[in-house]
């Protein structure tokens, strides 16, 4: 288990303010917040690079806050991988063996697990430089891993990936996750990221702690403005009754409402769809009438390259985003009748 | 694309340095010029260079020059680089020390020369001082630069990976911050004889510079000129030695870092 407790640092501009985490034993903990959020701060922090004078860290029972590096039993993997270049594969794998004068067999046999273990059996005698950056991630993982730690913390680990590489890695992860067990601290700015991999995710903004918990429960029940903005505002609408109507579909009542959503079982408690996911036409829209609902512009505010607006619909009030210059085409206007679309695949449920 | 240098373009290169100088031959034989007195062709010249390398002069006057580069330059070298690993790993030292180092660093070699001469007198030590302070500076500020501008990831890793203090900077920053020293060798080394040439030329009895001047004092052309000739192979052979080295030792990394 990690403790984080009462841990603050100031670093010029920015600082961390009273950080109280707890991180369980094999969990997959993400730490999740805007660029300059301070998570690779508490990362270093963990991890024994960042030197604080206010509050401890204590790790498996241990207070660890005057420990080195090296005696907190962590892998580290910062974001650009930091591969050693004048090493190949194999000697940046037995990197940290060596220093804890690890016998021949041994770093053998570890290499040989470990290259099995990420798929990268095939690279070990080649130079770091020309790896692609999923194989540069692999052996990043491998060279933390080599050490046997108890935590893995890994700062942005699929942020300069590419889409299909970093949704290719994100199972890798999991599944690697799986199989060894470790508790597992992982930073990313990355909502996507962090919905598919966490246990638990830690919302973190301008060096302050927002919201820890299951990422349904963020989600669905953002404790303030910092956290709902940050998950990106998603309408929630709070189900009375539910009704299955058989081939995987469900019909929730909400706030004078009706929403059809895919969904099997009747335990729906609330429904969440993001903003971008509400259409907005000013004409009925042709097509079933299907999740399509007539409401009242309430408020209309420019939002960077696009317009947010406020809809009543029933008891709801909706938002929705919509291009700056689609909504300059259609000339809304406060107060004027509209026609919404909630996107059917989009709709979430907590129940 | 940028294509890299192969023996066919290599060869071509060739081309203009054998078409000077068999210009410079005719010109210089058929008294086209009205200063061929002064513009001896190539031929006497490599005549010339023969005479000198039968004699001796030549050897005894580049033993003396190279001894004293060689020296000087080591000494220099290895200076700046133990005071730059200290001085760039240690900020304490760094912050200590560089406030003096860059004031003196802005000096040209040969400005110390006067200084030096009252210091040493004309004595073998006086090369080698001036040469040691022009290798001194840029080695040790080519260090530094190479130490400090490691990217701290690395170190990091190092460090949660069990490396102490001292194996991180033998085996992280020192590898990383090869690149940058060699540089400052490369650099330097044409410096180095460049140095020697003009302190021998002002104030050392023997070596390349003072065959020059003897030469010179004598309008012997084609003796200043094989002394050119052999200055420019001495700083190409010497800074093609370090690039030689720094390719084989960062340049399957270096630009990656």
């Amino acid at each position: 288990m990690i403790e984080i407790r009462n841990l603050s640092l100031p670093l010029g501009d920015f600082s961390l303010k009273d950080i109280n985490l707890t991180i369980g034993d094999g969990e997959y903990f993400v730490i999740l917040g805007p660029t300059g959020a301070g998570k690779t701060v508490i990362v270093e922090c963990i991890a024994g690079l960042q030197r604080f004078k206010r509050g401890e860290i204590w790790i498996g029972g241990k207070n660890v806050t005057g420990m080195a590096p090296e005696e907190r039993g962590i892998g580290y993997v910062p974001q650009d991988y930091a591969l050693f270049p004048f090493l190949n594969v194999v000697e940046n794998i037995v990197f940290g063996l060596k220093e804890k004068r690890c016998p021949e067999k041994d770093m053998r046999e570890t290499v040989g697990k470990l290259s099995e273990l990420l798929g990268i059996s095939h690279l070990l005698n080649r130079g770091v430089t020309n790896l692609s950056g999923g194989e540069k991630q692999r052996v990043a993982l491998a060279r933390a891993l080599a050490t046997s730690p108890r935590i893995l913390l890994l700062d942005e680990p699929l942020s300069n990936l590419d889409i299909s590489t970093s949704k290719y890695l994100r199972l890798e992860l999991r599944r690697l996750h799986e199989v060894l067990g470790i508790t597992t601290v992982h930073i990313t700015h990355n909502l996507v990221e962090a919905e598919e991999m966490a246990d638990r995710i830690c919302i973190l903004s301008g060096g302050k702690v927002e919201q820890v918990g299951a990422l349904k429960d963020v989600f669905f029940s953002p404790r303030n403005d910092v956290v709902s903005d940050f998950v990106g505002k998603p309408n929630i609408l709070h189900c009375e009754t539910c009704n299955p109507l058989g081939h995987g579909l469900m019909e929730a009542s909400c706030g004078g409402i009706s929403v059809i959503l895919p969904y099997e079982g009747n335990d729906a408690k609330k429904i969440s769809i993001f903003p971008r996911y509400v259409f907005i036409y000013t004409g009925k829209p042709p097509g079933p009438e299907l999740n399509r609902f007539k409401g009242i512009v309430k408020s209309i505010q420019p939002f960077y390259s696009l317009v947010r607006l406020e809809v009543e619909v029933g008891e709801n009030l909706l938002l929705c985003e919509v291009r700056k210059e689609r909504f300059e085409d259609m000339d809304i206007k406060i107060g004027q009748e509209v026609f919404l679309i909630l996107k059917l695949t989009k709709l979430r449920v907590y129940h | 694309m940028i294509k890299e240098p192969t023996k066919g373009s290599e060869a071509w290169g060739m081309v203009p340095i054998v078409l000077f100088l068999v210009v410079w031959e005719i010109a210089s034989r058929s008294q086209i010029l009205s200063v061929h007195y002064f513009v001896p062709p190539p031929s006497a010249v490599v005549e010339e260079f023969y005479r000198l390398t039968i004699e001796g002069e030549l050897g005894v006057n580049f033993l003396s020059s190279l001894s004293r580069v060689l020296i000087g330059f080591c000494a220099g070298s290895l200076a700046g680089l133990l005071t730059g690993i200290i001085m760039g790993w240690n900020e304490i030292a760094h912050r200590t020390l560089h406030p003096l180092f860059s004031l003196f660093y802005p000096i040209p070699a040969l400005g110390w020369l006067p200084l030096l001469i009252i210091w040493c007198g004309i004595s073998e030590v006086l090369p080698i001082a001036l040469i040691f302070i022009s290798s001194f500076f840029p080695i040790l500020d080519n260090t530094i630069t190479g130490i400090k501008t490691v990217p701290k990831n690395y170190i990091k890793v190092a460090e949660t990976l069990g490396a102490s203090r001292y194996k991180v900077l033998t085996t992280v920053i020192l590898p990383l911050a090869l690149p940058n020293i060699f540089t400052g060798l490369r650099l330097t080394t044409g410096m180095a004889w460049r140095v020697i040439i003009a302190a021998e030329m002002v104030a050392i009895p023997t070596g390349i510079g003072a065959l020059l001047m003897r030469a010179q004092s004598l309008i012997r052309i084609d003796i200043i000129i094989v002394c050119l000739i052999i200055l420019s192979i001495m700083c190409l052979a010497f800074e093609r030695f370090f690039l030689f080295m720094e390719r084989r030792l960062t340049g399957r990394w270096s630009q990656h870092v």
